[in-house]
């Protein structure tokens, strides 16, 4: 099991190729005529000199030390790691959606632009906005192209003094830090006992100076906030505008809108809930929806349909801006779009309510052995404390490594940082029954090498191809690329 | 329901119905008040099968006129080049790419290594001591760069050439309002950067000054003269860059760039209407811990074993918050992997042929060009694309070509009013001689 990999640097050796290219049919010209000797590289760049099947058998050993969706269960919270369908990256691949130029003439790329028209078509009624753009590159994209659209609205109404984002204190990191991309501040609202952001601290922290407050409905808990229309009123009565994070809209499809909950800018996570795969931390896709006094300051061009079929919409004045070259991740934006056309609207209502019921039915069966902070219906994920393990000495990063030992991704764990020895548990609506037994099992019987046999645990991973890695080192004396040994 | 990605019976259901305690779903929702409860199914089109999908859209795509039915002469940023094809082989690994970030690094070793693998290659072709995991694409890039020159520096002051990537210097305009960044464009003589309004415009308030090299329209920017104006003061020097011309041409980290971007598309990533692409960024080691964006470290186990993991995490959304040096999270990971198998297929030895091919055809375009009476108004070395002007707008020479089977070059007169009726020709491996000798002859009967 544990064996060494070689870098790619390592296998090379003079006088090996991987690559075919054609022979030069056009006059071979003396490189040194025509551009200048200070510009022609001296030292040429140590690249790896490997055959081609040294390069496919590299990179599938690679492979067999990757843990992804299709090798097994992945309940890494607020990810939504679903299924990938196939299906998706077939048509994603078509040669007129792959090999397409994004400055070619408008009527040569007639169905790109109709696909994209038609996505935000389908996300402007599963969001209940007015107008998506789908132009950011991921979620934290979104955030910050959401945040510069509030603060564009703000200023065109001449209000300047709007510096603050209220973020609550169980938001994803991104949230603040998108905040301060955008240019403002942000101010930390508390959550209660409940799990559920405090009405009473909102109050006391919303001001005129209130921007925006960015809210992930279900909250990074798993639990919904129940008092949203109120949280809307009392935001927008001071002036400010609602943010809604949609990393966790799986929790809610055909169940409740962002639009309809108040909030004015949503930005969604395509490769969450709509299988544009992770690909092992992206590419994703954010697109952003926007409530209809926001639509003048959407980044530019926009996507449109007019009377000689699609194009895109250079003549906005008001526009932020662009936020990214050209037109967003289109190949995501395929594989979402057929996705959503997979599913079909009672599909997506299954989605959710499966995503729903499996959360709940793990919540409770897992109750008995962890600590559950929270004791109510969860939405698609659910938070456990592992405090009582650690009462024995097994911390919950301890209970992650060792559920992989059993072939799992564990869940994220040590966030939202108001629980204790967090773990955060989204099983989505593509496991079986079976598999999510089986994952419990796992946990329950963690949970009593806790009590019984703690070394095992705090021992673990023991199974996979390297023990726990030296951290602490690796961030202090960094080496961050390969060196050719002398 | 049925579906085939949805593998819950309604056996299933009950029994963990039973085990949750309700009776329904739908009890489940409860806390979701009645006022802002949906009602119904979505208005959006029906679910169609596999088979009526896959048919509907791939009717939908060949709607498209795509690059390998048509010859293309379009660069602008986005290139046609030779992917090999175990590239698509490798990224079709499902262990790769249905993972999320390695966040656990003993399951995530492969991911993590073939990254650390990608860090070093951009090293080497840039230059530069560090490069990250990736960032979005070569203009969001280029922003990012301006926003840890000025956060480095706290200065304000950001001067961009004007023979910079329009849309790079659109994205770098919306970026600046946040942390209130004054950019300033310098002009272009020649096609390449104005060294003397350069000078004019340096003083002790500039966070950086950032060329392309090679730049927008393909000419091979004096970096060794621009350096020295550049390091003005406490001013960053930022360098864009194609990682391709690089292959053959002197490294930006060789003439003293302080950060290097760009994109690696033209290594195996398709056109694919403009994105996901991938964007680098590298830097000289005395920013490593200001660098946005994931980094990869090697370090041992506890029996010291080498292994990889996500490192210098401090300087991260999800640890520093509000503090962070950047709020990106997802990068191009899958892409970055696309590009690092075609940088080893090609490896030394075809970096250096494939850039040189590039430049070879693109001479021979250009002399075909001039030999044809056109004028082609920017003397200096250029890599793979060229100017060339027409007698009439480029957005009718382009019909008339689309006509023929070819897409054209990029229309300058949308961005430089200066170069109306300016073509920008893209000549990559990719073209023969007889396509290119085809666009001449094509512009030559519509420029009589």
């Amino acid at each position: 099991m544990r064996k060494d990999q070689p870098l790619i640097f390592e296998i090379s050796k003079p006088g090996r190729i991987g690559y075919s290219l054609p022979e030069l049919d056009v006059p071979s010209v003396d490189i040194e005529e025509v551009i200048p000797a200070d510009y022609i590289r001296t030292e040429e760049p140590e690249l790896p000199e490997v055959s081609e099947l040294d390069i496919m058998r590299h990179y599938t050993a690679l492979s067999k030390r990757n843990h992804g969706v299709d090798s097994g269960f992945y309940p890494l919270g607020s990810c939504t790691m679903k299924y990938n369908p196939k299906v998706n990256e077939n048509v994603a691949r078509l040669s007129g959606f792959t090999h397409i130029h994004p400055l070619q003439p408008e009527e040569t790329v007639q169905g790109a632009l109709e696909l994209m028209y038609d996505l935000q078509e389908h996300l402007k009624e599963i969001t209940g906005m007015d107008a998506v753009t789908l132009q950011p590159a991921a979620g934290a994209h979104g955030e910050w192209t959401g945040l510069m659209m509030i603060r564009a609205y703000h200023e065109a109404n001449g209000d300047y003094n709007r510096t603050k984002v209220i973020v609550p204190d169980s938001a994803h990191g991104t949230n603040p830090a998108s905040a301060t991309v955008a240019g403002f501040e942000t101010v930390t609202v508390k959550s209660n006992e409940d799990g559920l952001v405090d009405l009473e601290d909102l109050k006391r922290v919303v001001g005129p100076d209130t921007a925006a407050l960015m809210l992930t409905n279900p909250n990074t808990l798993g639990l919904f906030e129940e008092n949203i229309l109120e949280m809307a009123k009392i935001v927008h009565e001071a002036g400010g505008k609602l943010y809604y994070d949609g990393a966790n809209l799986n929790a809610v499809l055909s169940k409740a809108r962002p639009g309809d909950m108040g909030f004015d800018v949503v930005h969604l996570n395509l490769h969450k809930t709509f299988t544009g795969p992770h690909g092992g931390g992206g590419p994703g896709s954010g697109p952003v929806g926007v409530k209809a006094e926001l639509i003048p300051f959407l980044p530019k061009p926009v996507v449109s349909k007019g009377e000689n079929g699609y194009y895109l919409d250079y003549d906005r004045p008001q526009s932020i801006g662009r936020v990214k070259p050209f037109y967003g991740n289109f190949g995501i934006n395929v594989r979402a779009y057929t996705y959503i056309r997979s599913m079909g609207p009672d599909g997506l209502k299954a989605v959710t309510e499966y995503a729903v019921l499996n959360a709940n039915y793990m919540m409770r069966r897992l109750a008995e052995y962890y600590d559950l902070p929270y004791d109510r219906h969860c939405k698609h994920e659910f938070v456990l404390s592992g405090k009582r393990q650690k009462k024995l000495g097994v911390r919950t990063l301890d209970i992650a490594k060792r559920l992989l030992d059993f072939g799992y991704h564990p869940p994220t764990i040590y966030f939202p940082l108001i629980v204790e020895e967090c773990m955060m548990i989204e099983p989505t609506e593509t496991e079986s029954k079976e598999t999510l037994d089986a994952f419990i099992d796992a946990m329950i019987q963690i949970a009593k090498e806790a009590e019984e046999n703690p070394e095992i645990v705090q021992e673990a991973p023991h199974t996979t191809v390297v023990k726990r890695l030296d951290e602490t080192t690796a961030a202090r004396k960094p080496i961050l690329r390969y060196q050719k040994q002398q | 329901m049925l579906h085939r990605y949805l593998p819950m019976t309604e056996e299933d259901k009950q029994e963990m119905l039973k085990t949750i305690g309700v009776e329904s779903i739908d009890e489940l929702f409860s806390d979701i008040p009645e006022s802002v409860r949906f009602k119904g199914e979505y208005n959006i089109k029906k679910a169609k099968s596999e088979p009526e999908l896959m048919k509907e859209l791939t009717e939908l795509a060949a709607k498209n006129a795509d690059l390998k039915r048509y010859t293309s002469f379009l660069g602008a940023g986005v290139y046609d080049h030779y992917v090999p094809v175990i590239v698509d082989h490798v990224i079709s690994r499902s262990e790769f790419y249905t993972a999320y970030t390695p966040y656990q690094p003993e399951i995530s070793q492969g991911e993590l290594q073939a990254i650390f693998e990608f860090q070093t290659m951009i090293c080497e072709l840039t230059g530069m001591d560090v490069a990250n995991s990736s960032m979005y694409d070569g203009g969001t890039a280029l922003a990012e760069a301006a926003m840890l020159s000025a956060a480095h520096t706290k200065n304000k002051k950001v001067l961009v050439s004007k023979a910079v990537h329009p849309e790079y210097r659109d994205v770098l305009k919306t970026y600046a309002k946040g942390p209130g960044l004054e950019i300033v464009e310098i002009p272009f003589a020649n096609g390449v950067t104005d060294l003397e309004a350069l000078k004019a415009e340096m003083d002790e308030q500039v966070a950086c000054v950032i060329v392309q090299y090679p730049n927008f329209f393909g000419q091979i920017e004096p970096l060794k003269e621009i350096e020295p104006i550049a390091h003005t003061g406490k001013s960053m020097f930022v360098v864009a860059s194609n990682p391709l011309a690089l292959g053959i041409l002197t490294s930006p980290g060789q003439f003293g760039a302080d950060i290097v971007v760009g994109d690696a598309q033209p290594f195996g990533i398709p056109t694919q209407f403009g994105g996901p692409h991938c964007g680098y960024f590298a830097v000289k080691s005395v920013l490593m811990r200001k660098i946005p964006g994931r980094l990869v470290g090697q370090t041992t186990d506890e029996e010291g074993r080498r292994g990889f993991v996500l490192t210098l995490q401090a300087r991260e959304q999800h640890i520093r918050r509000d503090k962070a040096t950047s709020n990106i999270c997802s990068n191009q990971a899958l892409n970055a992997l696309a590009a690092s198998v075609a940088m080893t297929a090609l490896g030394k030895r075809g970096v250096k042929e494939m850039a040189t091919m590039n430049i070879q055809k693109a001479l021979y375009a250009k002399k075909a060009f001039m030999e044809n009476g056109f004028e082609v108004p920017f003397t200096g070395p250029f890599f793979n694309e060229f100017v060339v002007k027409l007698n009439k707008p480029v957005k009718e020479v382009n019909k008339q070509l689309l006509e023929k089977g070819i897409i054209g070059g990029y229309d300058l007169g949308r961005d430089y009013p200066e170069l109306e009726n300016h073509m920008l020709v893209a000549v990559t491996e990719l073209r023969t001689k007889e396509e290119i000798d085809m666009l001449v002859k094509e512009l030559g009967d519509s420029h009589a």
